[in-house]
């Protein structure tokens, strides 16, 4: 099947689906709309994550001191290139989740007035992201390729099935998030505080060596017990960021252990999701 | 049954209102999920068939759950119990331009909008061209403008446009009628009358009687949620104006300002059946009685006595000055002083009774507006628009033709001495002081 083909099935279905014309309008209106009146309009989405990588370089490469082990067959070394293969998936995940559980919220006077597939809005709003994430991960591509040789390009495609995966997580998650928030304010709150813990709990600006040494230190002082280096490698941030840092920092594929932690989290966030949704999703408006 | 375009059949609907404004996670932890909320029925156990094709209104007065039916009906809200099946394509619209960014142009609003509202990509293409040429000439000029710029007409007129392209099978709106110019108003109604032509179920629920007494052919009328009449739009509306709206205090008792030597006390309508009936037929001879009591004597004083549409629109008053209608004085006690009007002629509506005394150099000693409600139902000739009733009737066709049916007896000018109320309705009705 050539793509041309793909493309015409895919319009097709735009063009007689009603849901799914709704959703890429909607993510059309999200995408359109977010730069609008901004001088530097879509640079915003790099020029934010180039500052957070700046402060992280700063901060825990220059101050601290953070060794990297050498990308295995990159051999890039660099501590910012480092981060930035894990703050730009971080910022998807993060903002992601963040959006799509404002996303009834976001838009009560339009559930209040008008009938569609309820959906819609956590799935537009996550496919905008999306959107962005990709942009954002182009240039990182180039960067990378410049920095460690083409050899990054072959694992484009891998790199999107992981977006895919990982996007399909973030929907799961925003979708029983967003439910949530209708009922319970709080959670947003509840969320932003967690975000930062999880932040670091997802090896972003360190390796898991840091932790391990942790887990060693807190060993000798008898609380071995406590599965500090277990829980790290059970959060599914932290492996869809060792995903992406695999391909695009290491350029190796994913381990095995990597790619059954992302596809069951999605799995499951997403089955969660829709159970969740599904239950509630009559419900809301009247709540909003 | 089987044509029924929507089947409403043992509907509830219940609002919770909680004690607290704001429900917290922590609330919800240190009660355990329990709640302290009021229940609040909007529906009782609503049971509607809407025929395929017809135009379906739904009335009553606010908080009666018309409003809530419809949302059910359009989905947005779930009932409690009961279920709602409808047959074919159904779009609500409840508020036009809903769902319009307002960065956005004209032309990707038109997509969104439509999009939201069930469409796919090759009906909005298809329909593009006739959207914009609906909501005229100058959104057309300005449909790559953002619609932030457009003025409040432009914005109704596109989200009306987009709305009524939807070209469903069941249309349901709210209130919605009322939008825009007169030129856009007519435009809309011809539309509606394009989908009802094409076989279209419409369900709209709305204030303008009048309106719906044109356009509807069956009704609903709401009350306490639950459904008090049911049937010919025609007599479900006449019923709802008779029993809703008949002469009665308003609530809070008006409105009254003056300096207070003579306070009015009460108005009463009387006609020939009695004091404040549930209603004054159009050409019925009437009397308005103002009672008041005096504080003290009052030299030259004078008297105005006034009837408002419920819109607000005056509709006539009258001034005794005006009528040379001059007392010497008002004694200290109580009084009363009759406006004798020998034929209302006032089309069927709702109108407010008002009146004032006044000083000799006009200073306003009490004022009581909105205290007192008429309503007027047809009289004999029945006539067809407007605020007036004049007692018409067509005659004199050249060249003459027969008629197809007979003269019904009553046509004509009315005579007011022998005036008999063709609806004996009222007669039965409390006295009402």
């Amino acid at each position: 099947m050539t793509i041309s083909s793909v493309r015409e099935r895919l319009s097709a279905r735009v063009l007689r689906n009603p849901t799914v014309n709704l959703i890429a309008n909607l993510t059309m209106r999200d995408v359109t709309s977010q730069y609008k009146r901004t001088m530097l309009g879509r640079v915003w989405s790099l020029i934010n994550p180039l500052a957070t990588i700046a402060t992280f370089s700063v901060i825990f490469g220059l101050f601290f001191g953070q060794r990297i082990v050498p990308g295995a067959n990159s051999g890039l070394t660099n501590y910012a290139l480092f981060v930035a293969c894990g703050i730009i998936p971080w910022g998807f995940i993060s903002t992601g989740i963040l959006t799509g559980m404002g996303a009834l919220t976001d838009n009560a006077g339009l559930l209040a007035k008008v009938y569609f597939p309820r959906h819609a809005l956590v799935v537009s709003t996550v496919l905008s992201l999306t959107w962005t994430f990709l942009t954002e991960l182009t240039m990182l591509t180039i960067i990378m390729a410049i920095a460690g040789g083409p050899r990054v390009l072959l694992y484009i495609p891998v790199v999107l099935v992981v977006v895919v995966i990982n996007a399909v997580f973030v929907l799961g998650i925003g979708m029983v998030l967003s439910v949530l928030v209708v009922y319970f304010r709080d959670v947003r709150h509840i969320w932003a505080l967690f975000t930062q813990i999880w932040f670091y709990a997802s090896g972003i600006v360190f390796t898991i060596d840091v932790v391990r040494a942790g887990a060693k230190t807190i060993a000798e002082h008898g609380y071995g017990w406590i599965p500090l280096l277990g829980v790290f490698e059970a959060n599914p941030a932290y492996q869809f960021i060792s995903a992406y840092r695999a391909l695009l920092f290491d350029f190796t594929f994913p381990s095995p252990g990597t790619w059954l932690n992302i596809i069951v989290s999605a799995l499951v966030a997403l089955g969660i999701g829709i159970l969740v949704f599904n239950k509630y999703q009559a419900q809301i408006v009247e709540e909003l | 049954m089987g044509d029924s375009a929507i089947s409403v059949s043992g509907v509830s609907k219940n609002f919770r209102i909680f004690s607290e404004q704001n429900r917290s996670l922590k609330g919800a932890i240190l009660r355990g999920n329990r709640t302290r909320y009021e229940e609040f029925w909007a529906l009782r156990d609503i049971d509607l068939e809407i025929p395929q094709g017809k135009t379906f209104g739904l009335l009553g007065n606010n908080g009666s759950g018309k409003s809530t039916l419809l949302k059910c009906m359009a989905r947005i809200l779930k009932p409690n119990k009961g279920e709602i099946h409808h047959r074919g394509r159904m779009a609500a619209m409840l508020e036009v331009g809903s769902g319009f960014h307002p960065e956005l142009t004209g032309r990707e609003n038109v997509f969104l909008n439509s999009a939201i509202l069930g469409m796919t990509r090759a009906e909005i293409e298809r329909k593009f061209d006739s959207i914009v040429d609906f909501a005229g000439e100058a959104v057309a000029r300005s449909i790559d403008q953002p619609v932030k710029n457009y003025s409040s007409g432009m914005y109704v007129r596109l989200g009306f446009s987009v709305s009524i392209h939807v070209e469903p099978d069941i249309l349901l709106v709210d209130e919605v009628l009322a939008v825009g110019d007169m030129e856009f108003q007519e435009q809309c109604m011809e539309k509606f009358a394009d989908l009802k032509r094409d076989g279209r179920t419409v369900v709209v629920v709305s204030h303008a009687l009048d309106q719906m007494r044109t356009f509807c052919d069956y009704a609903a009328w709401l009350d306490n949620g639950q459904i008090a009449r049911l049937g010919v739009a025609n007599d479900v509306i006449s019923s709802y104006i008779e029993d809703e709206h008949g002469a009665r205090s308003a609530a809070g008792a008006g409105v009254r300002f003056g300096t207070g030597e003579v306070v009015i006390d009460r108005f009463e309508v009387i006609t020939d059946r009695g004091v404040n009936p549930a209603q004054v037929h159009s050409y019925e001879p009437v009397h308005i009685r103002m009672h008041y009591t005096a504080k003290e004597r009052i030299p030259d004083p004078s008297f105005i006595v006034s009837i408002d549409h419920v819109d607000g629109q005056s509709m006539w008053s009258n001034h005794t000055k005006d009528a040379d209608y001059l007392p010497a004085d008002v004694r200290p006690g109580p009084g009363s002083l009759d406006v004798v009007i020998p034929a209302l002629n006032f089309r069927p509506g709702t109108f407010y009774i008002n009146g004032s005394v006044h000083s000799s150099d006009g200073g306003v000693l009490d004022c009581l507006n909105r205290s007192l409600k008429m309503t007027v139902i047809a009289g004999d000739p029945k006539e067809s628009g407007g605020l007036v009733a004049l007692g018409s009737h067509f005659d004199e066709m050249t060249p003459e033709r027969p008629m197809k049916k007979a003269k019904a007896p009553g046509q004509g000018p009315v005579d007011l001495e022998t005036y008999v109320s063709p609806h004996k309705r009222g007669e039965d009705r409390r006295q009402r002081s």
